[in-house]
């Protein structure tokens, strides 16, 4: 066995893995046992459609080694419909989280300039009513926690942030081929139980 | 009115279909892939299944198990002694939960079974109806793939789907959930389509040619290459091509325990065993060898012991099918993708024809030093209580190799393993992996099943043997004909053991007291006896062996005694202890 492992494989940092999966009941699970097992946080998780009809792609943050997550993609890629896995660092992708944040309208209008504090920050207003706003901002980790910050003083109601959505920036040779996959051979929809719906007076929540 | 199977019958021209239940679709499935054997259990919500299986009896055969985790062992025997799936059927909740501790083991020893189950209505999926279990999310982390049919529509796709799942690539256990009212719907039947292909899945990785290349360079400038063997060889139906590669190479060859008889254990060539209880020299030469080839195996912790001190001498070649077994315990320097089936013709014609004459002496000098501290006062122990070890050895003696043994799991399963003799392939069927005491008796029924005309024996503990005894019952009423053999020690001994060696004797609820295993058998109308004087013992294994029908031998051996070699956990494989 050879010693020469890189220091920087030993190291943890947060890795990006996109998942190209068929469309499919009960995948989810199979994909978070892989981590839960092994007792690694999932620190942000997408579930998504592809650019591709009847594929669909996970996004999934993790902070590990290297190593560790090698070995988880080759788990999550055994998955009998799994299509392909990727790992990657920050480096390798764009990414993407969006916040929202609710504030009363009273204090945030009588205390700032809304207007500089949004073009401050990045942000828009989805929202404006009588008795509460609500903020959105996309951007990075910092960029959305700094608007906490702000806000915070102001009263800040509510606040939510999405899972990371990332594209991975040399992704053209895989698009190609996933194409070029789909083409040959069409995906199928995915059976939902339709009893379910058919038997209202069964079923209730 | 026809019969559901006469209908069938007419179902011989093109694009004709015909109307029939979902169940009925699902046995003529079963029938298409071969399936002659189903090791199952009725209740409520799989029961227009077994109504359906009535008209089938001519065509398949239903094995009664007396609790369904017998039922998946019997399917693991089945599969590991026939090469086909093993087929279980299981109503829902209690029936299906009752699958899990089988599933498990066919995971993690990668075997080839097919579970159908039962579920509740599909409109009553959710409301804790009665004998609903989400046995989907259950099995999800011990299944390598599973489904919920509602619709009848999806029953032949889907088996067909199951059934290639599970026997392609590294093979493993399928769960179907059919719920009742797709069992009953009748549906435009249109014949059943084997399954060859999943789009999402790769059985195999292709071959990649230069790490064929790379492999042989370093295996022809090894001066002391080791090859390590596992289950991936039997499953990959490579006996053939892994005998030609180790004979071409002249590399000595040690086996994992499900490895064992992938090629025969007298072949000059074959060193020994694996890990924790296996031989004195693979275990040591692990650590000084320059070149470890392992084949189909995956470096479990019971045969590595201590990673960091595990073969950090040698260059590491790995072949094996599933790409998630590369770099997961141990780096490999070369990787060689593929089913081996298919990597080691390639690899063979590459490797120059060798003897390794000195390297291999240094085998068999280790081998003579355990033969004298360990093996001969093990086999051939002139007085004292009977050891595990003379049992198998006069067992070997008698069936010269040509036996099946299925072992249990603890102390008899170790010495099973080292000292029984196999001629042929799939004749150790044992838990690996997961190590499920209960395993024997139920996989010996199954064993029997997918091997009709061997003699099986089951070597089993008085622990283990009370935990699946119940199966006495599914000897008793399908008649099947098993030998088998309890070693009595009067402890959970592979625990006592441990407690011996590395709990200062605190004999921890280790003692376990026994019913009469012959009345037992006896009130299960099958034959047995029970010894524990030596001069009886080759008498009585003959006894057993030529009586016609099963037959239980109970033989009381030495309480106190200990497996040795031993890797204790946590030690190097270089430290293997030979007392
Ligand atoms: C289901 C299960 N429970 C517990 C264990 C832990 N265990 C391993 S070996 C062993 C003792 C087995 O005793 P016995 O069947 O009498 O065999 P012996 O070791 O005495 O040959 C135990 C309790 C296990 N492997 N499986
Ligand atoms: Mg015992």
């Amino acid at each position: 066995m050879s010693n020469s492992q890189d220091i920087e494989i030993n190291e943890k940092q947060e890795f990006t893995i996109t998942v190209y999966t068929e469309n499919q009941i009960g995948l989810l699970n199979r994909i978070a046992i892989i981590f839960s097992r092994r007792k690694i946080n999932i620190d942000s998780l997408n579930t998504s459609p592809s650019e591709i009809e009847h594929i669909h792609r996970f996004n999934i943050v993790i902070n590990e080694t290297e190593d560790v997550v090698r070995k988880l993609a080759r788990q999550i890629e055994k998955q009998v419909e799994v299509l392909k896995v990727y790992f990657n660092t920050n480096e390798d992708i764009i990414w993407q989280e969006m916040a929202l944040y609710k504030v009363p309208t009273d204090t945030i209008a009588e205390l700032v300039s809304v207007e500089r504090l949004l073009r401050e920050n990045g942000a828009r207003a989805v929202v404006i009513r009588k008795d509460y706003t609500v903020f959105e901002t996309t951007g990075h980790r910092e960029e959305t926690d700094k608007l906490i910050e702000v806000l915070q003083p102001f009263g800040l109601i509510e606040f939510v942030r999405s899972a990371r959505v990332a594209i991975i920036k040399s992704s053209d040779g895989f698009n190609r081929k996933l194409r070029e996959f789909e083409r040959r051979e069409p995906g199928q929809d995915v059976i939902e139980n339709e009893f379910l719906d058919a038997e209202k007076n069964v079923f209730s929540m | 009115m026809n019969t559901a199977q006469e209908d069938i019958n007419t179902l011989t021209e093109p694009k004709k279909t015909i109307s029939v239940s979902g169940s009925v679709a699902l046995l003529e499935g079963l029938i298409a892939e071969g399936t002659d054997t189903i090791f199952g259990y009725p209740g409520g919500a799989i029961m227009p299944i077994y109504d359906a299986i009535y008209d089938y009896k001519d065509k398949l055969k239903h094995i009664l198990v007396r609790h369904e985790q017998g039922g998946t062992h019997a399917g693991q025997g089945y599969a590991r002694t026939s090469g086909k799936v093993g087929v279980v059927f299981a109503t829902s909740g209690p029936g299906a939960t009752n699958l899990v501790t089988g599933l498990a083991d066919a995971q993690i020893d990668s075997t080839p079974m097919v579970c159908i189950t039962g579920q509740v209505y599909a409109h009553l999926l959710g409301t804790d109806a009665f004998q609903e279990t989400d046995v989907i999310n259950i099995t999800t982390p011990v299944t390598k793939w599973n489904y919920q049919i509602t619709d009848a529509n999806e029953i032949p796709a889907v088996l067909a789907k199951a059934f290639y799942i599970a026997r392609s690539g590294r093979p493993g256990p399928v769960l179907i959930d059919i719920t009742k009212n797709a069992q009953l719907q009748m549906f435009d039947f249109e014949g059943y389509t084997p399954c060859d292909h999943v789009r999402s899945y790769r059985p195999k990785p292709n071959v990649r040619k230069e790490y064929i290349e790379e492999a042989a360079a370093l295996i022809n400038k090894a001066k002391k290459p080791f090859i390590l063997f596992g289950q991936g060889v039997s499953l990959g139906f490579a006996e053939q091509e892994f005998k030609a590669f180790v004979e071409k190479s002249g590399i000595p060859a040690a086996w994992t325990i499900l490895g064992a008889g992938a090629i025969p254990t007298d072949h000059p060539l074959n060193v020994g065993m694996l890990g924790m209880h296996g031989n004195y020299g693979p275990n040591v030469q692990t650590n000084s060898c320059d070149v470890l080839i392992a084949i189909g195996m995956r470096f479990d912790d019971r045969v590595t012991g201590r990673l960091d001190k595990y073969a950090k001498q040698a260059k590491v070649i790995h072949l094996d099918i599933d790409p998630a077994e590369i770099d997961k315990n141990v780096k490999a320097d070369v990787p060689v993708w593929g089913d081996c089936k298919e990597t080691l013709p390639l690899l063979t014609a590459l490797v120059e024809e060798k003897k390794h004459t000195e390297w291999l002496a240094e085998f068999r000098a280790f081998d003579k030093t355990e033969q004298e501290v360990v093996i001969q006062p093990e086999l051939n122990p002139e007085s004292g209580e009977m050891t595990m070890g003379e049992v198998i050895n006069q067992l070997n003696i008698l069936t010269k190799g040509e036996a099946i043994i299925v072992t249990d799991v603890g102390q008899h399963q170790m010495v099973a393993c080292r000292y029984a003799k196999f001629n042929h392939t799939r004749s150790n069927i044992t838990s690996g992996g997961l190590g499920t005491m209960g395993f024997g008796l139920p996989a010996a029924i199954g064993a029997k099943f997918g091997a009709p005309d061997r003699t099986v024996v089951a070597v089993i503990g008085d622990g283990g043997f009370q935990m699946t005894l119940q199966e006495l019952g599914t000897i008793m009423q399908s008649g099947v004909d098993v030998k088998i053999m309890i070693l009595n020690n009067r402890f959970l001994g592979m625990v006592r053991q441990w407690q011996q060696l590395f709990h200062e004797k605190r004999y921890s609820f280790v003692d376990i007291t026994s019913p009469d295993f012959v009345k037992l058998a006896d009130s299960y109308y099958i034959a047995g006896k029970r010894i524990s004087e030596r001069e009886d013992l080759v008498s009585s294994l003959e006894e057993m062996l030529n009586h016609k029908g099963s037959f239980l031998l109970e033989v009381m051996v030495a309480q106190e005694h200990n497996v040795f070699p031993m890797v204790p956990q946590g030690s190097s494989v270089s430290e293997i202890r030979l007392k």
